[in-house]
């Protein structure tokens, strides 16, 4: 048994990612999700708001480490469902489509 | 007036005589201030002697009479039939350890995991007796107490699915062992400990399923315990990044 | 002579409540996932301009989305609220010999919630 500096560091990001995902996710599910298509929220107005460099600083809060909370929590729902077998694909796969998922959400904040 | 009685279905496994375990259903009277471990020792008297489980205080200070009552861990010196009646109740040995015979499960993994975190109060150097006790106050005493409540029932563990599923998991009684003498102010050993306890098998392995703490009757959280490890494991991490030096 | 080992069945979660539970609370994060993801399109649509940003917005209006939203909006306040409530297990401070009650640790937390998600709902709907 030795310490594991990967896992405190894949704990970390799930952590931060899990509370950010408490504070902010739902009122944005209830207000990008429900309410933008019914309209609630004025085209030109969205724009000028995503193009403050806060504004992105906050989306990319809001986007990276929460895909990092949730692939942790798959990773280990997997195992629990019988994929104890083959940790380090399955470890893999999920940070690896966090980080895709990551990369693509910096790539959609720099073009607003 | 007939008197009142209790079914009880115990699950037997005789490795002398069997490949696979049974269940054995008995009737026994029912008494209100009964708990499942007299059911058990009116049964072995009375019944079947040749019926194996452990239990020594009766009191649930010992920690030796831990089985499944109706599918969740007790202490069984503590789980009253009332809160059973009418029954029927099934009584197995914990879950998660192997069964040697009837309800009685082995717990060498268990003993290991337990030493593996030095459950002791470790120096870098003993102070001579002549320079008297290591003192330490009330509100030191308290940052730990909480987690020097343990029994070593292993009921956690048996609540436990992680490991169930990874035997390896160092589990919850033995982390909150180790956070327990990482608290006290008079150790030294915790740059020893965490070897083990941010290990892969340790705190990384628990997903906080917290059944751990629900089902211990000392109310030692080990659930919280871990939680707080991981949490001293990511500042581990940050402070080996910021100065790699200090960090052995 | 052989100790027994119980097999464990792969459906283990469904045996007890406070398993499922368990599941659930693990699985909404597939659900706050995904709801990031459409909300990435929704975002890339606006970067293209605002002519592909209704188009596909109204797209979304539609009945299906709305239903994946109400439940997508389900498993993250249940994400909120689990991830609220255990807080006080692994955040522990302490006053000389006591212990600060749970409702000190977990109270403040609700409240951030509702003032960052009015602050957040005023700045985008204004
Ligand atoms: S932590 Fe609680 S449940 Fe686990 S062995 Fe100790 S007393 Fe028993
Ligand atoms: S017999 Fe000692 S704890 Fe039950």
């Amino acid at each position: 048994m030795a310490r594991s500096k990967n896992e405190a560091f894949w704990w970390s990001l799930f952590a931060a990612g899990g509370g950010l995902a408490a504070m902010l996710v739902p009122v944005h599910i209830i207000v990008n999700g429900i309410g933008e298509p019914q309209g609630w929220v004025s085209p030109a107005g969205i724009r000028d708001l995503v193009a403050h460099p806060l504004a992105k600083l906050y989306l990319l809060a809001l986007f990276s480490l929460p895909f990092f909370h949730c692939a942790h929590r798959i990773r280990h729902i997997l195992y629990d469902f019988g994929l104890r077998g083959m940790p380090a694909p399955v470890a893999i796969v999920c940070y690896g489509a966090a980080l895709l998922s990551t990369l693509w959400a910096v790539s959609v904040i720099c073009s607003l | 007036m007939a008197e009142r009685t209790i079914t009880l279905e115990v699950f037997r496994y005789r490795p002398d005589s069997e490949q696979e375990p049974t269940f054995q259903s008995y009737t026994v009277p029912y008494r209100e201030d009964w708990v499942v471990l007299d059911a058990l020792n009116y049964l072995k008297d009375e019944t079947d002697g040749s019926l194996s489980f452990r239990w020594s205080c009766r009191m649930g200070v010992c920690g030796s009479c831990g089985m499944m009552v109706n599918g969740t861990p007790r202490l069984s010196c503590s789980a009253f039939l009332k809160e059973y009646y009418p029954g029927p109740v099934r009584v197995e040995p914990l879950a998660n350890f192997p069964v040697e015979r009837d309800l009685i499960v082995g717990i060498d993994d268990f003993m290991n995991k337990l030493k593996s975190v030095k459950p002791w109060i470790v120096r870098d150097k003993e102070q001579p007796v002549s320079e008297g006790e290591y003192r330490q106050s009330p509100a030191q005493l308290a940052t730990f107490k909480q987690y020097s409540m343990c029994i070593n029932c292993m009921l956690c563990y048996a609540a436990c699915p992680v490991y169930g599923l990874q035997p390896d998991f160092v589990g919850p009684a033995a982390i909150a062992l180790a956070h327990r003498y990482n608290l006290d102010s008079r150790d030294q050993g915790q740059s020893l400990r965490k070897e083990v306890v941010f290990s892969h098998e340790a705190v990384w392995e628990c997903t906080f399923v917290g059944e751990c703490s629900v089902v211990c009757p000392k109310d030692v959280d080990p659930a919280g315990a871990i939680q707080q490890e991981k949490a001293l494991g990511a500042l581990d991490l940050v402070k080996s990044v910021l100065m790699p030096w200090g960090s052995r | 002579m052989k100790p027994y080992r119980r097999p464990i069945s792969p459906l283990w979660w469904t045996k007890k409540t406070s398993y499922t539970l368990f599941v659930l609370r693990e699985l909404t994060s597939v659900f706050i996932w995904a709801f990031l993801l459409f909300y990435l399109v929704q975002l890339s649509h606006l970067a293209q301009g605002t002519d592909e940003y209704l188009a596909f917005r109204d797209q979304r209006a539609s009945f299906g989305w709305l239903l994946f939203h109400i439940v997508a909006l389900i498993a993250a306040v249940y994400h909120t609220v689990t991830f609220f409530n255990v807080s006080p297990q692994a955040i522990v401070v302490r006053m000389g010999e006591e212990k600060v009650p749970p409702a000190f640790i977990v109270g403040p937390q609700y409240a951030a919630w509702l003032l960052t998600s009015v602050a957040i709902a005023w700045i985008v709907l204004r």
